[in-house]
């Protein structure tokens, strides 16, 4: 089946098979930022943007995204580069596997949330499952990036 | 995984029935979380995404919500907010994540009446109605009692009335599934004490609920109340809890959540 | 300091934050053929008969094999040093499969739809036995889960297989049960810490290929290049020199990449058909058919004086290794090596123990590697001890703990070089607020907080086994090439070596570029494990620093025409003391040119006698709910000693990421099997690994002792920060209801249970 989506502002044209999740879609068109970490749309490392709001590309299928909007870390490079400075100069990428879905879900929640408060920001950021850092680096690094206090 | 022969995203509600219909191995899409996981055979896959079922609107004294709406638009539209105590984005809040509640759909947690269900438990105590396509319109919980068929749901009611709930569960960690989950409601002098997550799904503790309206809701009152309902309900186990444990757990929040929607009345 | 001591961003960290494609799936060829695995439904059985055939003939298969198609050498898949003390137990397909999910056939396809195809009409007929499933009944158990004739071992491991003992231990000092005659209070307990999932976020997967004279690469998200290098020719007979591994970026590792898992099939499969092949283990895979922590069940007895003076320790492990023993013998000795030197006034301990096969997934490595479990039940046991004696668990800490300087009944005489554990303790207490809080104080409305606390320890690297060399390179155009074995699991272990030799050769560190994890070029290093980088990589780099630094100087007085006394190193030049000076880059151009005929390069081994402990305080302050038994972690304090900090914020994400994985074992973790040993945890929909709302507030201190045998005085960090949560929080949980939760993860059913017995 052909979809046709616009992709981090461009418009593109793709087969894709009506089982395909968009995920793999992404990946296999060279979009190798998004990440598939589980088979149980739990861990949030697939994260990207359909219609600007975060969801998990694992989960839905290519065929709905037809005439819809997407958005990988690679279509906000600007604004994934200004956080990701923050969170390395936090030293809390670690693996750096679940960044890219998780920088992609802190973007959508600054676009959505005005003065979020911590307790505000972890419920938003609770979907991104991370192994390495505890969270407490990423609570840093958003809360500098946002200019909220530390505490 | 599953897999399918075809998909159709028809735009017409009658259209989506006919092929429904037309083969027994023929499906709805819901949210597709999981469906992902199992390893269903699919004829044609009726996606439902092009009806304009994504809708939360207030008509003629009712909420409407649509069926495609997901489950991050019942957290936060205003109205639910506002409404019954808020206790309808708050039984939906803390399922994994923001991204996975913006994939999952209302009509698709309840058409297939998932025992760990925290919404079902929390829309039980509302006045609410489910709108099938085929089946029509009726009560929550004769839709839940009806035997497997195939039809579409459309839509919810709720009806806006000045009903209290609250909702209350315990799990194991935050993004859990929950080892109970309790909601309570009181509307005039009609209390309603339900229980989910049993695990079996959510039940409407009827007979403690019309002793708990009789009286004068005292603390030794709630507490029998709370008794009750661990009585007339069943329990059972499973990976994430005992019966004996769920049991001893729906006295305490059955409990505490009368107590609440108590505490939200005085105000 | 210019840079140890500075928390420099990892060089790599922007790159894989914003997802540039520097991963192992990342860097496969698109047309590499698929390998999938059809995996043994039964916990223990023999393959009858195994048909290929309709499989076969599916178009874009490419092979498929079975245990007939290939090699009959055993070996290891436990990433260590050779000689391995893990048993060579494995084959790469064997007749009988051992637990649910071992491997049965390899196939490979031109995509997975196809692979995954096949894999649906392979027929096979099983032979079912009676599997060992209770770790506790396999000594006693009918089923022997390894029968066959051509198990070896290195060396005596005590691997007992009729018994289904794959290892045994035992080490005892003084008489123990005389001592225990002595003491005033005795108290004992048993422990059941349970199997963890490393969970780390990138899966297991590996791809390999032919290259240009015929060698078999493979490109493997895994911490130990060379051990699989080795593993790869063993298993598939071939030269180590035909066979070379390459460690991109890794998504986490934690101990589960220490052992191998599909290289060897990928492997097989580029031999048998000459093309690439990747394999990629979902997370399916990665739950059920790689390892786990070692699940135990540890008896621990302490005996102590009127004073707390503690004077024996007993410790008896029973240690379930699973079906396959890839760090049995090591995990086990552990458990005592790792605990037993904390408290040095005893006057005679015994530990003791067995590894039992059972046909369950094996365990393996994982972070804290026995000390985990050890910790668990010894400080457990301390804390009762403090309990019974009615005295501060942190006092009879302070009493008891081993002190700089000092030694301890199993140290052979081995001093400790440093040891800031006290100030650990005593920063712990004040930063919880020790005094106040401890043992509880009632919140009203059915709620209680309580504290509790535990220490840890653990190596740095593994004395005379472990070493690690690199290589020094100074370029023509005036910048370094350092060339290590060691290897990154995100950990930032390239930065903080990049760091070390940054600071002793005087320049930026975009001037030096890191190089690893290839066998073909990094000299060699046994990989991310023991907590081993930092001290011993580290060791070797400052060493290598030197040299270079030496020889730079040499040179540099050669072309300003004085005596290597009269020039001086900085400002990325050699002067002299008279200001007359040559750039490093002029420096360079000219030794590689015929004037100096001598590019500069140096290179350095590095291996410890000693394995100087990092310690770690540890704090937990919790809420439990009196009527429904759910604990809440209000606050987790955590001291850490690991020596000098090279990177203060790396350091400082270990610590907190090391805690987390401990509050994930205390509380909300757990590896389960159904009764007919199929793993039901195998998910993170069932495995619940903690989300940022489950760690709640995690604080970190530091305080910085100096090792003299380490780099700049630093240890290790990578292990020790796991250990303490599930012995501090159990102790909270005790504090507040009084009930002991000896089995974990603590939940509220089992709190709820055990206070209905109260």
């Amino acid at each position: 089946m052909q979809i046709t989506l616009t992709l981090n502002d461009k418009l593109v044209t793709w087969d894709v098979d009506k089982d395909e999740f968009l995920a793999d879609t992404l990946r296999s068109h060279g979009l190798l930022s998004v990440k598939k970490a589980c088979e149980t749309s739990c861990c949030g490392l697939c994260t990207v943007w359909l219609e600007g709001k975060s969801i998990l590309s694992c989960t839905v299928l290519s065929v709905r995204v037809h005439g819809k909007k997407i958005t990988t870390i690679e279509g906000v490079s600007r604004e994934a580069e200004e956080f990701a400075r923050v969170l390395t100069a936090e030293g809390s990428e670690q693996c750096g596997f679940c960044s890219p879905g998780f920088i992609m879900n802190v973007l959508a929640m600054k676009n959505e949330l005005i003065n979020p408060s911590e307790e505000e920001i972890i419920h938003y950021l609770t979907g991104n499952l991370c192994r390495c850092t505890g969270y407490m680096g990423q609570l840093r690094a958003v809360k500098t990036y946002l200019g909220v206090a530390q505490v | 995984m599953f897999s399918l022969n075809d998909l159709v995203q028809p735009e017409e509600l009658e259209t989506a029935y006919q092929i429904l219909t037309d083969k027994r191995n023929n499906t709805i899409l819901g949210g597709c979380a999981f469906l992902k996981m199992g390893s269903k055979r699919i004829g044609t896959a009726v996606d439902l995404s092009n009806l304009k079922l994504s809708y939360i609107n207030e008509t003629d004294g009712y909420i409407e919500i649509g069926s495609m709406t997901s489950l991050r638009e019942l957290e936060t539209h205003p109205l639910l907010k506002e409404s019954f105590n808020g206790v309808l984005p708050k039984s939906v809040r803390n399922i994994i994540g923001v991204q996975f509640r913006n994939c999952v759909t209302v009509g698709a947690s309840v058409y297939a009446k998932y025992g760990f269900s925290d919404l079902i438990t929390a829309l039980l105590v509302l006045d609410t109605e489910v709108e099938l396509f085929k089946g029509g319109r009726m009560p929550l919980v004769d839709f839940l009692k009806r035997p497997k068929g195939k039809d579409i749901l459309v839509k919810l009611w709720i009806k806006l009335d000045n009903c209290i709930a609250t909702y209350l569960n315990l799990k194991n960690s935050a993004s859990d599934y929950s080892v109970l989950n309790v909601a309570v409601s009181k509307l005039d002098e009609r209390w309603t004490i339900v229980v989910g997550a049993r695990p079996r799904r959510a039940a409407i503790a009827t007979n403690a609920s019309a002793a708990l309206a009789k009286g004068t809701q005292s603390a030794a009152e709630i507490e029998d109340a709370a008794q009750k309902t661990a009585e007339e309900l069943s329990f059972g186990t499973n990976m994430r809890g005992t019966a004996v444990y769920r049991k001893a757990l729906c006295k305490v929040l059955v409990k505490r959540a009368i107590m609440e929607v108590l505490r939200c009345k005085s105000h | 300091m210019k840079s140890v001591g500075h928390s420099i961003p990892k060089i790599d960290g922007l790159m894989i934050a914003t997802g540039k494609p520097v991963y192992t799936e990342d860097l496969a060829m698109s047309n590499a053929l698929v390998v999938k695995i059809l995996r043994s439904p039964h916990a223990f059985a023999k393959i009858i008969s195994i048909d290929i055939s309709r499989a076969e003939k599916l178009e874009g298969v490419e092979c498929i094999l079975t245990y007939k198609d290939v090699p009959k050498e055993r070996f290891t898949l436990a990433g260590q040093s050779y000689p391995e003390p893990s048993p060579y137990d494995r084959l790469i397909l064997d007749e009988i499969v051992r637990y649910v999910g071992d491997e049965v056939a390899i196939i490979a396809a031109v995509d997975e739809k196809t692979a995954l195809l096949a894999m649906k009409k392979i027929k096979v007929a099983y032979e079912v036995w009676e599997p060992v499933l209770d770790f506790e009944q396999a000594l006693a158990h009918a089923s022997v889960v390894h029968p066959e004739d051509d198990l070896h071992c290195n060396f005596d491991i005590g691997l007992q297989k009729k018994q289904n003992i794959a290892s045994s231990y035992k080490e005892e000092v003084g008489d123990l049960e005389e001592e225990f005659k002595r003491c005033s209070v005795v108290v004992e307990d048993v422990y059941y810490p349970q199997a963890q999932a490393h969970a780390m976020m990138e899966t297991y997967r590996a791809f390999t290929y032919l290259d240009h004279t015929g060698r078999l690469v493979a490109v493997s998200s895994t911490q130990v290049p060379f051990h699989i290098r080795r593993q790869l020719a063993r298993a598939l007979l071939l030269p180590a020199s035909k066979v070379r591994v390459v460690k991109p970026r890794i998504g986490g590792g934690f101990g589960g990449k220490q052992t191998g898992s599909g290289e060897v099939f990928a492997g097989i499969v580029t031999l048998k058909t000459g093309k690439p092949a990747i394999i990629i283990y979902d997370r399916k895979e990665t739950f059920t058919c790689t390892t786990s922590r070692h699940a135990m069940r540890l008896k621990v007895r302490i005996g102590a004086d009127q004073e707390g003076i503690i004077r024996a320790i007993d410790i008896q492990v029973l240690s379930d290794t699973g079906a396959y023993g890839e760090h049995a013998p090591t995990v086990l000795s552990c458990v005592g090596h790792y605990t037993l030197p904390l408290y040095n006034k005893t006057r005679a301990v015994r530990f003791t123990g067995n590894a039992v096969y059972t046909n369950k997934m094996p365990a393996g490595a994982f972070r804290g590697y026995g000390a985990t479990q050890g910790t668990f039940a010894l400080e457990s046991t301390v804390n009762k001890l403090a309990a019974e004696l009615g005295m501060d668990p942190t006092e009879v800490r302070l009493k008891n703990i081993s002190k700089e300087g000092e030694t301890f009944l199993t140290g052979q005489g081995v001093l400790l070089g440093s040891s800031s554990l006290d100030r650990c303790i005593e920063k712990g207490k004040e930063l919880i607020g020790w005094k106040d809080k401890f043992p509880c104080r009632k919140m009203g409305n059915n709620k209680v907080r309580a504290v509790g606390m535990a220490i840890t320890m653990q190596g740095s690297g593994i004395a005379n086994i472990g070493t690690a060399s690199v290589e020094l390179r100074l370029n023509d155009d005036g910048y370094f090439t350092l060339l290590a074995g060691a290897t990154d699991m995100g950990t930032g272990c390239d930065t903080i070596l990049t760091q070390m030799a940054a600071e002793i050769l005087d320049v930026p560190m975009e001037n030096i570029v890191f190089n690893a994890g290839d066998t073909d070029t990094s000299p060699y290093d046994p990989g991310s494990y023991a907590s081993s980088t930092t001290y011993v990589a580290g060791t070797a780099i400052v060493k290598a620093a030197e040299e270079l630094k030496q020889k730079i100087l040499e040179q540099g007085a050669k072309f300003l025409g004085v005596s290597t006394q009269d020039v001086e190193m900085g400002g990325l030049a050699v002067r002299t003391f008279r200001g007359e000076e040559i750039s490093l880059a002029k420096l360079a151009e000219l030794t590689v040119l015929g004037t100096g005929k001598l590019q500069l390069v140096s290179s350095a081994t590095h291996g410890s006698e000693i394995s100087p402990p990092p310690y770690v305080a540890g704090f937990a302050e919790v809420e439990v709910d009196q009527e429904t038994g759910k604990v809440e972690l209000i606050d987790y304090v955590a001291v850490v000693d690991c020596g000098t900090m090279i990177n203060p914020n790396l350091a400082r994400i270990q610590a907190e990421g090391g805690i987390a994985q401990g509050i994930g074992m205390a509380l909300y973790e757990e590896v389960n099997y159904t009764e007919l040993g199929k793993m039901a945890t195998n998910s993170f929909m069932q495995y619940k690994i903690p989300c940022r709302k489950d760690v709640g507030k995690v604080r970190i201190a530091f305080e910085e002792s100096f090792e003299p045998s380490g780099p700049f005085g630093a240890k290790s960090i990578g292990e020790v920060v796991a250990n303490t949560p599930p012995p501090a929080i159990v102790h909270a949980v005790c504090n507040a209801v009084g009930v002991r939760i000896n089995h974990l993860p603590v939940t509220p059913e089992k709190v709820f249970l055990e206070m209905q017995k109260l």
